[in-house]
């Protein structure tokens, strides 16, 4: 009990003790919380920081390692590409050497061969020269033909001309005029004409007149229809033995064409159509219908004085009338002038042409 | 009355008739009368004189006849319109020779002047009563007929087929072979006016083989049977390579050549036209005429003779020369460059002139062999000059200027480019300097000369656009130079040392 007591009596002390002491409690225990949460934050901070560097230390050995593993794999990769790449840069190289090599080769021997191509030039200027000198002579040949020709033609020409003019030959007492006495030498012509042989005189040929009468076209006789040819004599005949004459002449008389007298063939009227003929022709050229008439007709006053030297007592008009017909007109048949009429002259047309020679006076 | 009057009355009225057809036949040979005959009438009254009773007339009146429609479009269209034709295409089959003659003559002077005639003709079936005049016996019948067809296949495409649709081919080539002289030469040039419309025609002309009996008659020595084969195997050959091998297999070499020796000129021309048809198409067949001397013969001939015969040859050369750079070396050493040459300065006809100027352009395009080749022979000037004069034609400036252009690329030979810097204009002048910047590096010789001859001064006098590519030429050809030459012969550089000598302060000691 005294403790209790001991104690009663000091339950006022340690009351206030008590107090105070849990005043002062109070009082630092804010402090000191804050304190201690400092030193913890700041421990707690250490520790932290220690673990993440310890994780990042960590975190780089790793990635240390891996980085080394994957760029070394890398690296080998590189090297294997660089060397690759050398090699294959060397290769090229050396293909491109070949290959250049080849193509030049190539090109020279088989695409532009330098030799070929001089070989080919040489070829070709020859070809040229060749059909150069080819063409050259043929027209030469062609030149020297027409040549000939022309100098055929000339001479031929001089030929017929000679012929044509055959009659001016010389003879034995008649000497031509190409065959001068005074001359020593005669003229080369005279030697030509020597040499020609005489135109054969030359039948006139019977004019057919090209009239298309109404019985031409039904015969078909008309030249335009169908052309004829001349009857030839045939040839190739032997002469015949015995006194008979001569094989051509009985041909010629055989095949002679048909030649009417000139009164046969020529109309009565001939002279009088020809100059109808001529007045239409005439009328066709003119150009105007109108006769030209002169300003006034004080020339009709004058008389006509004809020329001396053309004037003859003889009057031409006359003489027709007068002479040959008679002077009595109611004795007259016709009132009409005679027809001047071209009769034909038997000697002449016929002379030199008849088969026989019995009738010939000259 | 007799009967002797009346047959008086009847003969007096045929001799009438017949001397009226005559007249009018006779006048209308005569051009002036041409026009007094069309308004009296003329053609009306001819027409029932077709179906006369006496031949004579009738043949007469269709000469009359033919006569008048050859004379111009306009009587060949009242011919037409008069309804002539039908009528000689029915008594073409029926009556004789004379007549078919005359007739086909009308024909022939109706289907010349225009397609519209032409189709008339056909369309009254004119043409196969043609085709049989072409089976006649008569060699002037079956002239007559060929002509007439010849005459109707000249216009166009359609009618050639109409022709040849009639048969008229067979026909004509059996023609051909005929002995007289100017039926082959009528028939060639029917065969010529089919084959020259289409590819198509033009086989149906071989097919009938034509070509053999054409090639053989080229040796003739009738000159205007030749002008008609040459010029038929010409249009036989222009359309295609198949056909142009055809003509080619027919052996006309070198045998076509002599022909470019002829006297006449048509015969020349037409030679040299078919060569050239044959050379445009392929480089083989343009190698083969190089190895049979072709180019040799047609140069030659471009020399003898003038005017229109020379272009089928010059446009020859420019064909063989265009394919490779093989044949146009040929051209060259064949003598050809100078021969157009001569051509280009010597023609007065802008044509000419312009052909001659394409064919060097092919010439000179291949190389600079070829260019040097070209530009010896002192073209380049002429080319310039017929360029820049201003009467020219402008398709003559066009080629002049796409010759100088393709021979400028290639050439390298300077002598003959250094004109050219003072006379040409810019467009061309780029070329120029092109050359020269792309010479000039690697030839020293030609360095010196340049300098020497004046061109660099010209070069530095040049105005260029900054940038431009005349300026580029002209800066690589500097780069050629020292700088201290390029400044010498610039212009304005003695001023800049005068200024140099004025602001220089000598130092005194």
């Amino acid at each position: 009990m005294a403790t209790l007591a001991r104690l009663q009596a000091r339950s006022g002390f340690i009351e206030n003790q008590y107090y105070f002491r849990n005043s002062v409690v109070d009082e630092l225990r804010n402090k000191e919380h804050y304190a201690a949460v400092k030193i913890q934050s700041w421990f707690r901070g250490c520790r932290v920081r220690a673990y993440i560097r310890y994780l990042n230390r960590v975190a780089i050995i790793i990635q240390k390692w891996w980085r080394g593993y994957l760029s070394r794999k890398v690296y080998r990769l590189t090297v294997e590409v660089a060397y690759y790449t050398m090699k294959m840069d060397l290769y090229n190289a050396m293909a491109v050497r070949i290959q250049k090599r080849w193509r030049g080769y190539k090109v020279r021997k088989y695409c532009f061969n330098y030799f070929c191509f001089k070989e080919y030039l040489r070829a070709v200027s020859e070809a040229n020269d060749t059909i150069r000198e080819v063409l050259q002579e043929f027209a030469e040949i062609q030149e020297s033909e027409e040549k000939k020709a022309e100098l055929e033609r000339k001479e031929q020409k001089r030929e017929m001309e000679a012929r044509k003019m055959h009659y001016l030959l010389s003879t034995k007492q008649i000497s031509g005029i190409y065959n001068s006495p005074f001359r020593r030498e005669p003229d080369p012509r005279e030697l030509q004409l020597r040499k020609a042989k005489p135109l054969a005189p030359q039948r006139r040929r019977v004019m057919q007149k090209p009239s298309v009468g109404l019985t031409d076209w039904l015969a078909c006789t008309s030249a335009r229809s169908f052309p004829r040819s001349d009857i030839l004599p045939p040839i190739n005949r032997k002469p015949c033995q015995g006194p008979f004459r001569n094989i051509n002449e009985v041909l010629e008389q055989r095949y002679k064409p048909l030649e009417p007298t000139l009164r046969a063939t020529h109309s009565v009227d001939g002279l009088q159509q020809a100059r109808k003929e001529l007045r239409k022709q005439e009328w066709v050229h003119n150009i105007s219908d109108k006769m030209f008439l002169p300003f006034s007709s004080h020339h009709k006053k004058e008389e006509y004085i004809p020329s001396v030297f053309s004037t003859s007592k003889y009057d031409p008009s006359s003489c027709r009338k007068q002479d040959f017909r008679s002077e009595n007109p109611q004795k007259w048949i016709c009132d009409k002038d005679f027809q001047t009429v071209f009769s034909s002259f038997d000697l002449f047309s016929k002379y030199g042409k008849s088969y026989s020679k019995a009738g010939e006076i000259v | 009355m007799s009967q002797r009057q009346v047959l008086q009355g009847l003969e007096e009225y045929q001799k009438a008739r017949l001397q009226f057809v005559q007249t009018v036949a006779e006048q209308a040979t005569r051009p002036q009368n041409i026009e007094t005959l069309q308004n009296a009438g003329v053609i009306s009254l001819l027409r029932p004189l077709l179906l006369d009773v006496v031949p004579t007339i009738q043949q007469t009146a269709a000469l009359a006849l033919g006569r008048l429609a050859n004379y111009s479009d306009d009587l060949a269209d009242a011919v037409v319109k008069g309804d002539i034709l039908p009528q000689l295409v029915y008594s073409l089959a029926e009556q004789n020779r004379f007549y078919k003659k005359a007739a086909a003559f009308v024909l022939r002077a109706v289907g010349k002047h225009s397609p519209q005639r032409a189709q008339a003709i056909v369309d009254c079936g004119a043409l196969d009563a043609l085709v049989i005049c072409l089976e006649d016996f008569d060699p002037g019948v079956k002239e007559a007929a060929a002509w007439a067809l010849g005459c109707v296949s000249r216009h166009n495409a359609e009618l050639s087929q109409a022709v040849v649709d009639a048969g008229a081919v067979p026909l004509l080539v059996l023609c051909i072979q005929e002995p007289e002289i100017a039926l082959k030469r009528i028939a060639a040039s029917a065969l010529s006016d089919i084959s020259k419309h289409s590819p198509e025609l033009a086989q149906t002309v071989v097919d009938a083989g034509a070509i053999a009996h054409l090639a053989q008659m080229i040796l003739n020595p009738d000159a205007k049977l030749k002008q008609q084969v040459l010029s038929a195997l010409s249009q036989i050959a222009k359309h295609s390579v198949d056909l142009a091998e055809m003509v080619v297999e027919a052996e006309i070499f070198p045998v076509v050549l002599t022909c470019l020796k002829d006297k006449d000129e048509y015969v020349k021309k037409n030679a040299c036209t078919l060569i050239r048809e044959i050379a445009k198409h392929t480089p083989e067949l343009s190698q083969l005429i190089v190895n049979t001397g072709g180019v040799a013969a047609v140069t030659d001939c471009i020399g003898t003779c003038k005017g229109n015969t020379r272009l089928p040859g010059i446009m020859m050369l420019g064909y063989v020369a265009a394919h490779s750079e093989n044949l146009a070396m040929a051209v060259i050493i064949s003598k050809g460059v100078p021969q157009l040459s001569i051509c280009l300065s010597e023609e007065p006809e802008d044509h000419i002139k312009a052909a001659a100027a394409w064919a060097l352009g092919q010439i000179g395009r291949h190389t600079s062999e070829h260019a040097r080749a070209v530009a010896v022979t002192n073209t380049l000037p002429v080319l310039l000059s017929l360029y820049m004069s201003t009467e020219r034609s402008e398709d003559l400036q066009m080629k002049c200027k796409k010759a100088i252009k393709s021979i400028l690329q290639k050439c390298t030979y300077l002598p003959a480019l250094e004109p050219f810097l003072y006379d040409a204009p810019p467009n061309i002048l780029k070329h120029v300097l092109g050359q020269f910047s792309k010479v000039l590096p690697h030839d020293s010789e030609a360095r010196r000369l340049f300098v020497t001859s004046g061109g660099l001064r010209k070069v530095q006098e040049i105005q260029a656009e900054p940038g431009s590519l005349l300026q580029d030429y002209i800066n690589s050809i500097n780069n050629c130079y020292p700088e201290e030459v390029v400044r010498y012969y610039s212009p304005g550089y003695s001023d800049t040392l005068l200024q140099r000598v004025d602001n220089y302060q000598p130092v005194i000691d």
